[in-house]
């Protein structure tokens, strides 16, 4: 996967700041768009997922490669 | 679908009791929660314009220090003068390289997001602190207020 619309460079960045600012990136996405966002927190898997769960938004993909996380979020 | 809300009081003072309450009402609004977080007793500090928050060894025995000196060395050495400042230096320095956020960084992102923030008026009486001295953007409430809200939320935490 490769089409996205923006993407949020959250590497070397800890709980919760990785969730804040794709949270605020989002804010200046519409409807549909897709943020790609790359971090480096290993608890980061776990929370996109809950964050995605109760915001609604979809996450269309989720992996890891060479220690980095790759989340491809759809703006609901 | 209405909002979720959740209610905080925050009851210390000190750097690392500073960040459950901004790192849950920043992420819980960021997830579309109303928040508010009422500050009593030392939890005034985090209001604070300027914020002098310290992490003191002493009486912390859970505290990893480095060289394993929470193993060895002696308990009344963490009172020296200075160990404290010491402490909390470190502290920030290992939290900065971690990529963690600092507290008045969590702070901001929570005013941002419209966290509501209380302060506990009997306690800024008690202390005698100044307006002047907390946040402008923040309201004076008691008991009573803050159990309005708190008995319409989602979740209830004392910190």
């Amino acid at each position: 996967m490769t089409e996205f619309n923006q993407k949020l460079d959250a590497t070397g960045l800890n709980c919760p700041l990785p969730i804040l600012k794709a949270k605020k990136q989002l804010n200046s996405l519409t409807s549909g768009e897709i943020l790609y966002i790359v971090a480096t927190d290993s608890g980061s898997a776990k929370d996109f997922d809950a964050f995605c769960k109760q915001t609604g938004h979809a996450l269309l993909d989720s992996n890891e490669a060479d220690g980095k996380y790759h989340f491809y979020i759809q703006k609901a | 679908m209405p909002n979720k809300k959740m209610a905080i009081i925050a009851t210390k003072g000190t750097l690392d009791w500073a960040y459950p309450p901004f790192i849950l009402a920043s992420t819980a609004a960021a997830l579309g929660y109303e928040v508010q977080i009422f500050c009593t007793f030392y939890g005034l500090q985090l209001l604070k314009k300027k914020l002098k928050l310290s992490v003191s060894p002493l009486g912390n025995p859970g505290m990893p220090m480095p060289m394993g000196m929470d193993k060895w060395f002696p308990i009344i050495f963490t009172a020296l003068p200075g160990m404290q400042m010491i402490m909390t230096a470190m502290m920030k320095a290992k939290m900065k390289k971690k990529g963690i956020a600092s507290v008045e960084e969590l702070r901001s992102i929570c005013i941002e997001a419209d966290v509501k923030l209380i302060a506990c008026q009997m306690t800024v009486d008690l202390f005698d602190f100044k307006n002047s001295d907390l946040l402008d953007d923040i309201d004076y409430a008691g008991a009573a207020t803050f159990l309005e809200f708190a008995g319409d939320t989602d979740i209830n935490l004392y910190i």
